[in-house]
């Protein structure tokens, strides 16, 4: 009977180790002065160093290894002193020096953490994530499988290599192993990149877009029974292009390797690959031994000594940490914690903050975003912000707040947004949604209404008010909605002597 | 000194992706015995508290401004490739798994 | 009038005197190559095309008024490890049969910025791996002094072009005594810098801590202004010195070492040690002495070890810079025939590409930094590195420059040691400790053996970036030899059979 997850959590003690790469948002590459602009034509950018050619020499982009640092300086790492490049030497096409320019036993920033909370049982909970190195290297070309059944790698006929990618800056974040999640590693793994990604951003030096792999994962997972006090074999999954799949990989390892010990075989350690359609993981094509990678200093490289004084500049400049903000936000706003993670969940903290900077009502603003808006994002399976801006909604916001739109009639300001039809007044114009709030208008539309429900009038002048609600409803059908009902019924009641 | 047999060069070999004949591989063992032998000598002097010496000259901190140059065109890009398919490098099919 | 037996010097001053012009003399040396180096085989490749228009564009210049350097139209040979635009550049190998690189290195930039004629490219030692030329893939180099013999290597062919006249200057690079075992044996001058002193982008790399290009001529005043011609920062270069260019013109036409302590290292004239250039080495001391210089004896034991650490380095280096060459990207591709992988497409061009020695170091190199290997073998060897540095540290610090024979014996005879590697390797006994510490290294004829009429190489030695010194020395002494002789040791060359 196969275990299923809750039953292999309750045996099996999971420990979790996390390997982050992430792709720099550099101008040039690490080696060269080449563009790393995204989606140029194959091997447009590319020259005689980040393509290996003989007698070509690698020069240090500063701007990475500022990067570097201020990575480090917000996972609370120690900055070396003296840091160096070394060759990591194994032969692959799309690597075209055959070997890799990266950093061995001294990277350059070590013996760091991040702290993530999740949600458990017994409510919040914080982990440490003890994070050992950080450290440079570079990336490779890509290669395009060309024939065979299913254009994947296995049956292929050729390949083609484009080395665009070659030699943009990658740095790499390798956490120490995490015991003591228990059940929870999964959602541990996902809080720790989630948070990582959240942190590179807000630091600006990268993209961090998993689909687009300026963000990527490997997720290093092993069981021990519980309460063994050991540590089993690990195995590594490639290939996590979501936070959503580091949770689900994760996951799907554990139940993987708790089934496999419960029928007495063995862990094989090894790197398998995550497959999205199933959740589940397969092996990677086994090697004959272990690759051997004879590490060596890079000699065409200088070791890379930061001085203090640059390292306190760039401490600096670090912005605040998303949790502190994300706490400053929530106590700003006086909101509840469920309301905070919707929209950190909905990756909508940052535009409901804009959408407030440019003037919007706080509650308002919140609303839209989580509400309608996200209603229709949902429908067209794009993120909110792909239909419209922070700027047009606080516009939207600001004219409801004055008055000259309900929340009716900006429901179809923002629908004719989103439509393409252009500004939030370009689309009141269009589409004729002005409030109607000219006196003269609505007692033209209230003496209609009165005159066509005489009997509901007489009962409002008797003191009747709630009855008032069939005449103010006749106006709004008479003006198409548009009318501002507070005004209606102000003008109303007035003119039934009841104002 | 070390004994290197016909099996560690082969090993070599094929870490160094060298396709090599199998009198090649003994010729190298008795080779890189010899060699090896002459050269074992550097641990009669290399004490622990000798730092090693990767740079000559003692240097740090060289790098260049973030600043993109022009690349190669694609034509010189692939001048000296031994086959293309339009603007990308044709190669053998590859089997293993990228790192 | 030929001017194929003058010096560089007196070749820019005839071209200054306008009693010749740059193509003349061009055509003069592409005639002697046309006539000699079927015996020779110096020339790889001979760039006529390319040669006459460098020539012409000279004459313009001259004509113009703007002469562009000391050696405007000065033709030079080029050691074919470096990179020169759309001209074949191979390395002695088959690996790069046809290659014509997409970039000039900086050597041939500068050398083109200067004016000078590049006649083409000369045969070395495969990869820069050799002490004779006899590893070179398309047959080795004739020493002009006695045809059966080698030229010394790796860049035998520089060497051989100078002593046979085909080129009054030329390029060598040399990472064990490549530039200064040559000069030796064919009674020329080769200079290596101290190491950063001149670019390394665009010399094929063989081993990166080591390798240096460097001048290479008939006297020590050539070999000065060619000095100042090519060497220089690079920002292409990380490991390149950012300081001026030492002011070696100046020092070569001193004349004058009064008061200078030279240096006489023990462990470098004893066992092995021919007679003849053992004498010859004592009489060039005596001159010194008698022009002022005093003689002190200094002691550098970890010498020792030089070619121990030497031959595990080198090939470390190697068999990681080497690594590019497999068929992906550019070179030859063998065993292609759409039905096998990258990897045995790989695999057998690199066995059919590469040569036996080459070959030999890759493997020797793989082992040397193989994990379990490493510490004994690559991590010790940078040990004596260090104690090699400290050794001559302490000898500078008692003599101004340190001297040795250029290497144990005269040229040897073709074919007498290609099968003793460890043979071979004994060559560059005097001339690997400067790789090893970086210092800078000349060799200059010191006369021709007594017991067997060959020429004899006296090496002088200079601490790192004070390369003045040993062309203040070289100057002087080659001065004093040449009064002593009556004539220079090159102009002794026999006649050699013109076609």
């Amino acid at each position: 009977m196969a275990l299923n997850y809750d039953q292999a959590v309750e045996k099996y003690e999971p420990t979790l180790g996390l390997e982050v790469h992430v792709e720099l948002n550099t101008n040039s590459k690490m080696f060269c002065s080449c563009s790393t602009v995204f989606g140029a034509e194959p091997n447009t950018q590319t020259c005689p160093i980040c393509l290996g050619m003989p007698g070509a020499l690698p020069v240090v982009n500063a701007k990475a290894i500022e990067s570097s640092i201020l990575i480090g300086l917000a996972l609370n790492c120690s900055i070396a002193p003296y840091s160096r490049f070394a060759r990591k030497n194994y032969f692959y096409p799309d690597m075209p020096k055959n070997f890799q320019t990266s950093q061995y036993d001294e990277p350059i920033c070590v013996d760091g953490y991040l702290d993530v909370e999740i949600e458990t049982d017994e409510g919040p909970k914080t982990f440490r994530v003890d994070i050992e190195r950080v450290h440079m290297e570079e990336d490779t070309g890509k290669s395009l499988h060309v024939g065979g059944a299913t254009g994947r790698i296995h049956g292929a006929e050729y390949s083609l290599l484009d080395y665009n990618r070659a030699g943009i800056p990658l740095v790499e974040i390798v956490t120490r192993i995490v015991p003591g999640t228990g059940k929870y590693a999964p959602a541990v793994a996902r809080a720790y990149v989630t948070e990582l990604r959240d942190i590179l951003r807000s630091l600006g030096v990268s993209d961090v877009k998993m689909e687009q792999g300026s963000l990527r994962c490997d997720a290093n997972v092993s069981l021990a029974p519980i309460g063994s006090g050991k540590l089993g074999t690990r195995s590594e999954t490639k290939n996590v292009n979501s936070l959503r799949s580091v949770e689900r990989a994760v996951a799907g390892e554990i139940v993987r390797q708790a089934n496999r010990l419960e029928a007495g075989e063995r862990i094989v350690q090894e790197t398998r690959h995550f497959l999205e359609e199933s959740g589940e993981t397969r092996p990677g094509r086994s090697k004959e031994t272990a690759e051997d990678y004879r590490y060596f200093p890079e000699p065409d490289l200088v070791p890379v000594a930061p001085d203090a004084a640059w390292i306190e500049e760039l401490r600096a400049t670090l912005p605040e940490k998303p949790s502190t903000r994300r706490k400053r936000l929530q106590e700003a706003w006086g909101v509840s914690d469920n309301e905070m993670s919707s929209m950190v969940n909905a990756e909508l903290l940052d535009t409901v903050e804009a959408t407030i900077a440019l003037g919007a009502d706080p509650a308002r603003a919140r609303g839209w975003w989580l509400g309608e808006i996200s209603r229709l994002a949902n429908e067209k399976e794009v993120h909110p912000t792909e239909l419209i801006n922070a700027a047009q909604v606080a516009e939207v916001i600001a004219l409801i707040s004055s008055g000259e739109l309900t929340d009716k009639l900006a429901r179809g300001v923002v629908e004719g947004v989103i439509a393409g039809e252009g500004s939030p007044r370009d689309v009141i114009e269009k589409r004729g949604l002005k409030v109607v709030s000219d006196d003269g208008a609505l007692m033209t539309a209230i003496e209609a209404a009165i005159a066509a429900q005489p009997d509901t009038a007489e009962r409002v002048r008797g003191g009747n008010i709630p009855a008032a609600g069939a005449l103010i409803g006749a106006v709004m059908k008479s003006t198409g909605g548009q009318a501002d009902a507070a005004k209606v019924r102000e003008l109303l009641l007035k003119h039934l002597g009841q104002g | 000194m070390a004994a290197i047999s016909r099996e560690e060069v082969a090993h070599l070999a094929r870490l160094s992706r060298i396709e090599m004949t199998p009198d090649e591989l003994d010729h190298l063992a008795s080779e890189m015995q010899l060699i090896l032998g002459a050269v074992a000598r550097v641990q009669e002097v290399a004490a622990a508290d000798i730092p090693p010496t990767s740079h000559a000259l003692p240097m740090t901190n060289v790098f260049r401004p973030d600043v993109t140059k022009p690349s190669l065109s694609p034509e010189d890009a692939l001048s000296g490739a031994p086959a293309r398919e339009e603007d990308r490098f044709k190669v053998p099919q590859i089997l293993g798994d990228a790192e | 009038m030929s001017m194929i037996h003058k010096t560089a010097t007196e070749m820019a001053q005839a071209l200054a005197d306008k009693s010749i012009t740059a193509v003349e003399l061009t055509q003069q040396h592409l005639d002697r190559i046309a006539a000699v180096d079927g015996d020779i085989h110096a020339f790889l490749h001979v760039d006529s095309e390319g040669a006459l228009a460098q020539a012409s564009e000279s004459d313009k210049h001259r004509a113009a008024g703007t002469a562009r350097s000391a050696l405007e139209g000065i033709p030079l040979a080029l050691k074919d490890v470096l990179t020169q635009k759309g001209v074949p550049t191979t390395c002695g190998s088959k690996m790069l049969e046809g290659w014509r690189p997409p970039y000039d290195s900086t050597v041939v930039t500068k050398l083109k910025n200067a004016g000078v004629v590049i006649l083409g490219k000369t045969n070395m030692d495969e990869f820069a791996m050799g002490s004779s030329t006899e590893n070179s893939a398309y047959g080795p180099t004739h020493n002009p002094w006695a045809l059966d013999r080698i030229p010394g290597g790796s860049g035998g062919g520089s060497a051989a072009a100078l002593a046979a006249f085909e080129a009054p200057l030329a390029i060598g690079t040399d990472t064990g005594g490549s530039i200064r075992q040559p000069a030796a044996v064919t009674g020329t001058v080769g200079v290596k810098p101290t190491y950063g002193g001149v670019s390394r982008y665009g010399l094929v790399a063989f081993s990166s801590s080591l390798d240096q290009a460097g001048p290479c001529a008939r006297t020590v005043l050539d070999t000065a202004l060619l000095h100042e011609a090519i060497a220089g920062y690079d920002e292409r270069d990380s490991t390149s010195i950012n300081a001026p260019v030492p002011q070696v013109v100046a020092a070569a036409k001193r004349q004058d070492v009064k008061g200078m302590k030279i240096g006489v290292i023990k462990e470098l004239m004893g066992d092995g040690f021919q007679k003849g250039v053992l004498d010859s080495f004592k009489q060039s001391l005596d001159l010194l002495q008698e022009q002022g210089a005093e003689i002190v004896e200094v002691s550098c034991p970890s010498f020792d070890y030089g070619i121990a650490a030497y031959y595990l380095i080198a090939p470390s280096e190697a068999s990681s810079n080497l690594a590019r060459f497999d068929s992906m990207r550019y070179g030859i591709r063998v065993g292609d025939d759409g039905k096998r992988g990258a990897e045995e497409v790989m695999s057998a061009t690199r066995e059919v590409g590469f040569g036996k020695e080459v070959k030999r170091r890759i493997i020797l190199g793989t082992y040397a930094l193989s994990s379990g290997y490493y510490d004994a073998y690559y991590g010790s060897a940078q040990k004596v590195r260090t104690l090699i540095k400290r050794d001559f540290e302490a000898a500078f610090g008692v003599a101004d420059v340190l001297v040795s024979p250029s290497t144990p014996t005269t040229a040897f005879k073709i074919g007498e040691r290609a099968n003793d590697p460890l043979a071979m390797y004994l060559a560059d006994i005097t001339t690997i400790p400067v790789n090893m510490a970086g210092i800078g290294g000349m060799s200059l004829p010191s006369g021709l053996s007594a017991d067997d009429g060959l020429p004899v190489g006296f090496q002088i030695m200079s601490p790192a970036m004070q390369d003045d010194r040993m062309y203040r020395v070289g100057g002087t002494l080659e001065a004093a030899l040449n009064d002593k002789l009556g004539k220079p040791v090159w102009a002794q060359a026999p006649e050699l059979a013109v076609k």
